[in-house]
């Protein structure tokens, strides 16, 4: 059964050093705000795991927070590089990042598995790329129907998942819409979650294509409005795009973003 | 920056020549930059019943203006439908049911396969580039694939740093030896003119320049030596309602706010 907390009790309770932490929202409902809270924890040693680490993976990476990346697509999503990512695979700094990269199809799939309690996921993917030869986690099966080869890679289990959505009721069940990205299979997949909304409320009215997460199915839940910034709730906020923007000189030197990180996130 | 003589850049020669290869009544996997600019261009002018489908779930998108991202509220508000990630590409991309997939590439080789993970070795990356993404799938699962990307040595090379994406491989039969079941890139359009692939070899060859561009300019420009068809054509110049509509789309894009 959830329970409603403050954000800070929910990481300090459900996130641990070595923990392999998925926190998702494709490019929706991302959840910043618990980044930032893990960082001014000074969690380290995490896998991270995501889709599109963005902005918030950014963060975690240039903190020094990650030992290792799961994910498809590194960069700042209409801007260009993330150049945390880049300096940590590159120079290893401010420590060395592992990689375990996947495309989109394969990762959505790999959630899937996670949430459906299978072993691994099987997709037409990655034929003739260079990605199974240096990623681990992609394997190849013959349909035992068709005797086609087909791609398959492992269920993504995390220890944690985080994700923001709009609003939760008092007893925790929580409903998120617009574009609902793979943040149901992410906190289905996972050991334990925590979900960031914008409000609670007294009743859940219902709401066109919403999802809802049935309290007895979460960690915790923590009101933080403005969670996803600049990332957005649909409803509630727009997509900060001068902030992405901006996101590129904040980054682009170590100074810079640790500057950022002592008035930002540790003030 | 525009080129001499021309009232136009040749970054909008390249989106322009982009969207015109997009047909009505088709459906698009769109990405972000170019592809999203040529796709909503195109929806404008020529194409009003094109279907736009971003990985973000957002099918049918109608944006206003141009969107920053794959995921701006712009897009899952004007769409006909909005879904989940793995349903795009489970449900809709993986079963070939999409016309057109729009691609980039920082590298691309005389076969159109296309490399977005890194420059230099995979283990010690010169440039560690954003990845895969949705394109090794949508390389291997739309019908058909445009690319659109700037001409010059360093992304038109004779060997790619990674593959990430398929494009006709290593030639004739490649893809139907990987199961690959789309037919992959059949256009690629970039600032300097338009290549296609030949029909027997696989390779690609210059079928289009812009105006105002040299065939010795494109094989300057390329890492391989460029075959060009014998009847290489010249590209007509954008039109004023095609430069008026990309450059009222382009300005729309973004607001600006605190950081």
């Amino acid at each position: 059964m959830a329970e409603l907390v403050s954000l800070g009790e929910a990481v300090q309770e459900a996130v641990h050093d070595g923990d392999t932490v998925a926190l998702e929202g494709f490019t929706h409902l991302i959840p910043v705000a618990a980044g930032r809270e893990i960082i001014r924890r000074g969690l380290r040693d995490l896998t991270l795991v995501r889709m599109t680490p963005d902005i918030v993976y950014d963060q975690l990476i240039g903190a020094g927070c990650a030992r290792k990346l799961v994910f498809s697509w590194g960069g700042n999503p209409g801007v260009g590089s993330l150049h945390r990512f880049r300096d940590a695979v590159e120079n290893g700094w401010p420590v060395p990042l592992e990689l375990e990269e996947h495309s989109h199809a394969g990762m959505a799939n790999r959630y899937v598995a996670g949430a459906s309690g299978l072993p691994f996921a099987v997709l037409r993917g990655y034929a003739g790329t260079d990605l199974p030869s240096v990623t681990s986690t992609i394997k190849q099966v013959t349909c035992p129907f068709t005797g086609e080869q087909l791609a398959a890679v492992p269920a993504l289990n995390p220890d944690v998942a985080i994700v923001h959505a709009q609003r939760a009721d008092r007893s925790g069940n929580v409903q998120l819409w617009g574009l609902i990205g793979v943040q149901k299979e992410a906190v289905l997949a996972a050991s334990r979650s925590i979900v960031t909304v914008e409000e609670v409320v007294d009743e859940l009215t219902p709401m066109p294509g919403a999802v809802v997460l049935p309290g007895w199915a979460l960690g915790y839940v923590a009101e933080v409005p403005g969670g996803a910034h600049p990332s957005y709730a649909q409803g509630y906020s727009e997509r900060d795009n001068a902030h992405y923007q901006s996101w590129d000189a904040i980054s682009r030197d170590r100074e810079s973003f640790d500057a950022w990180l002592r008035q930002k996130v540790f003030a | 920056m525009t080129c001499d003589g021309l009232s136009y850049s040749t970054q909008e020669m390249m989106a322009v020549a982009a969207a015109r290869v997009l047909r009505d009544g088709t459906s698009c996997f769109v990405g972000i930059g170019l592809p999203s600019t040529a796709a909503n261009l195109a929806r404008r002018i020529h194409a009003p019943h094109l279907a736009l489908i971003y990985e973000s779930g957002a099918v049918g998108a109608r944006p206003e203006h141009l969107p920053l991202s794959i995921g701006d509220g712009v897009l899952a508000e004007t769409a006909e439908a909005v879904i989940s990630v793995p349903e795009v590409f489970n449900y809709w991309l993986q079963p070939g049911r999409i016309d057109i997939g729009f691609l980039g590439a920082a590298q691309i080789d005389r076969f159109a396969n296309i490399n977005t993970t890194v420059i230099g070795d995979y283990a010690e990356p010169k440039v560690r580039l954003p990845g895969a993404g949705g394109a090794p799938e949508i390389a291997a699962s739309c019908r058909e694939v445009f690319v659109v990307v700037s001409q010059n040595t360093r992304t038109f090379v004779e060997q790619l740093d990674f593959v990430t994406s398929v494009g006709h491989g290593t030639g004739p039969g490649a893809r139907a030896t990987l199961g690959l079941r789309g037919a992959g890139p059949t256009k690629v359009i970039t600032d300097l003119g338009v290549l296609c692939p030949d029909p027997d070899t696989g390779e690609l060859v210059l079928t289009e320049v812009h105006p105002g561009v040299d065939i010795d300019d494109v094989r300057a420009a390329t890492g391989w030596e460029v075959a060009v068809a014998a009847d290489l054509r010249t590209t007509p110049a954008p039109s004023d309602v095609e430069l008026g509509m990309l450059r009222q789309l382009e300005n729309a894009t973004g607001k600006p706010s605190d950081a």
